[in-house]
């Protein structure tokens, strides 16, 4: 049978992160989404404390909690502050798991340490201005010159861009989709400005901009050919965290939905008496524990090497659809307080609606799941 | 330079403590169990102390066999070595935790002990100077400041209403307070290795309990503070209140 028991390093390492979220994150996460940034410090800190490294293998400079590991670490994260979980799953989920699945072990250990530690920063570049949910139709073009390629074209929507050193940057060759490492600073790669967003304000967007971007073609990630495989699997893992994320969200709504369901009072008693209420908190609480069930039933297979796309999709979808219920439900218990900044549920509640449209659109994780579904006639 | 370090393990703050039905002691169950706030400063001292000086950190505790979660954490955080000194039932008498602690500090001849100022379960303020009795050595308590050199330590205490400055020679005994320092997190790599680190376990020598807790039980919570309307009357009654009761204004 299945065991869904903690281990006590696990233990460790979630009441860790719960601390440090509690006490170092969630006291800034208001300012965050105003400054619209994470401050240095506070990523230098996470760093430290080896959050970057939590799912990865130690000869990497990981500490080998694997992907259930990582889930802990997001979904406090995510209960914290939905912006800096942003920016942890685009550097380790997305753009770090792209040279660690598709990389080969020199250019792993060229790049990784330096990534799990935290002394840089990893962006994942696929998404371009008309290759959004259609990604196999980017036209970022990359051309072999000698020992080097020439990349040129856009990408749009590049979580962490502004500040990276690392991108994962997807563009097309003669064979296909092929993945490179292109790093700050090469000439011909621009950045844009921040984006401005309704929520996950902290967590940098920009545009990217490659004008014959030359690499050594050490550079390339995997074969050439190879590079849209390596960005599923790589998303595969990237809504696995999300949904980790998405349920530590899911957690704190309910959590600061009942305190307030106790202490409001109306019509000369706790609102949490009556049963509209009641309701409300009970339908919240059977989403936390489906989401939580499916998000570490996942994340133990991720670990096992048995998790199939169709997994990480419906963990993605569930955890996203969920979370928008939830904050949905948390506005109604808060009402009038809940939409003055007075309270963090207008900020959780702007942050919440992107875990739907990223990582790939609800509507493509459907896709995803119904034409497996339709390949196996309907079993699972 | 040698360092000894205490480490109670306590409920939680956050915890809901229920009585046992022995009405002796509290009920373990849904019980979060950490190591105790004072000694994680007593703790992150040792390791400052180390880092600076070179040595060796040993944490200590004594407590049932659950007691190993903290001695994890303990080496999580840095420790060289940890020491369970296995009790069959959780010790509650300052007398029997100090007896065996002092046992093993004749063992290891540390040139500093480190404990926390009080273990915030039980609260009896005595251990480190039962400890420092037992051991024949000086005791510096509620210490907020510390600087050791090779033969001796300077120590800032609060005391009420300001704080003091006293110096004692090493080998000397210290109970942290809060202020002494910042405890850091264990990071995640060291997490991991301390599950591989072995936890050295012996059983306490059988000790007398001068003290036995006869009954316990919970106050029940009243409200202590008064809820005022942001009426005229109650905003006159409000600053009443606050000049002549809390004779604050």
């Amino acid at each position: 049978m299945m065991d869904f028991v903690l281990t006590e390093e696990q233990e460790m390492l979630r009441d860790m992160i719960r601390d440090f979220a509690t006490n170092e994150l969630k006291p800034v996460a208001a300012k965050i989404d105003e400054d619209g940034r994470i401050p240095q410090e506070i990523i230098e800190k996470i760093g430290e404390i080896g959050v970057f490294g939590a799912a990865f293998p130690e000869e990497y400079g990981g500490s080998g909690f694997g992907e259930v590991g990582y889930c802990l670490v997001q979904e406090e994260m995510g209960a914290a502050c939905m912006s800096t979980a942003t920016m942890i799953g685009a550097h380790c989920s997305i753009g770090l798991n792209s040279i660690l699945i598709g990389g080969s072990e020199e250019m792993k250990l060229k790049y990784l340490p330096d990534l799990t530690s935290g002394k840089k920063i990893a962006a994942f570049a696929l998404t371009e201005p008309g290759a959004g949910s259609d990604a196999f139709n980017l036209i970022t073009k990359a051309e072999q010159d000698g020992d080097e390629w020439v990349i040129n074209g856009e990408k749009l929507w590049i979580t962490n861009g502004p500040f990276a050193d690392v991108f994962a940057v997807y563009a097309r060759t003669k064979r296909g989709i092929t993945a490179f490492v292109v790093e700050k600073g090469t000439p011909g790669f621009t950045v844009g400005a921040d984006e401005k967003k309704m929520g996950i304000k902290g967590s940098r967007t920009s545009s990217l901009t490659f004008d014959n971007v030359r690499v050594p073609k050490e550079n390339m990630i995997g074969r050439d050919g190879r590079g849209f495989l390596t960005a599923m699997k790589t998303l595969d893992a990237g809504r696995l965290g999300l949904g980790a994320a998405c349920l530590g969200a899911m957690k704190e709504f309910l959590r600061l939905s009942v305190a307030y369901a106790k202490e409001r009072k109306q019509f000369s008693q706790p609102i949490a008496n009556f049963q509209t209420i009641q309701n409300i908190i009970a339908e919240m609480a059977i989403m936390v524990y489906t989401t939580e069930s499916l998000v570490y039933r996942t994340a133990n297979d991720y670990d096992k090497e048995t998790m199939l796309s169709r997994q990480s999709a419906m963990v993605k979808w569930v955890a996203s659809e969920n979370l928008d219920k939830c904050a949905d439900m948390a506005m109604t218990i808060f009402a009038g307080m809940g939409y003055s900044k007075e309270m963090p549920i207008e900020r959780m509640y702007r942050d919440s609606r992107i875990n739907k449209i990223f990582e790939g659109t609800n509507e493509i994780q459907l896709g995803i799941i119904a034409r497996d579904n339709l390949k196996r006639h309907g079993t699972m | 330079m040698n360092i000894l370090v205490c480490i109670s393990r306590v409920p939680d703050t956050a915890s809901r403590i229920l009585i046992g039905s022995d009405s002796k002691t509290i009920d373990p169950a849904g019980i979060k169990y950490v190591v105790n706030p004072y000694d994680e400063f007593g703790l992150e001292e040792a390791l400052r102390l180390r880092t600076k000086n070179g040595g060796e950190v040993t944490a200590v505790t004594v407590g049932t066999a659950a007691s190993t979660d903290v001695m994890r954490t303990a080496l999580a955080m840095g420790a060289d070595k940890v020491v369970l000194i296995k009790s069959e039932n959780e010790p509650t008498d300052s007398f029997y935790v100090a007896k065996n602690i002092a046992e093993l500090a004749k063992e290891i001849s540390p040139d500093l002990i480190l404990c926390g100022r009080q273990s915030v379960d039980y609260d009896s303020f005595q251990m480190t100077s039962v400890l420092a009795e037992l051991l024949d050595m000086p005791s510096v308590s509620i210490v907020s400041a510390l600087t050791v050199d090779s033969d001796k330590l300077t120590a800032e205490r609060d005391i009420e209403g300001g704080k003091e400055t006293v110096e004692a020679p090493l080998p000397c005994i210290i109970s942290a307070q809060k202020g002494l320092n910042e405890p850091r997190y264990p990071k995640l790599p060291d997490i991991m290795k301390a599950k591989r680190k072995a936890i050295e376990e012996r059983d306490a020598i059988p000790s007398e309990e001068r003290v036995t807790i006869s009954e316990m039980s919970i106050l029940s919570k009243q409200r202590v503070g008064t809820i005022l309307s942001d009426s005229d009357e109650d905003i006159a009654e409000l600053v009443r209140l606050l000049h002549e009761d809390a004779k604050v204004i």
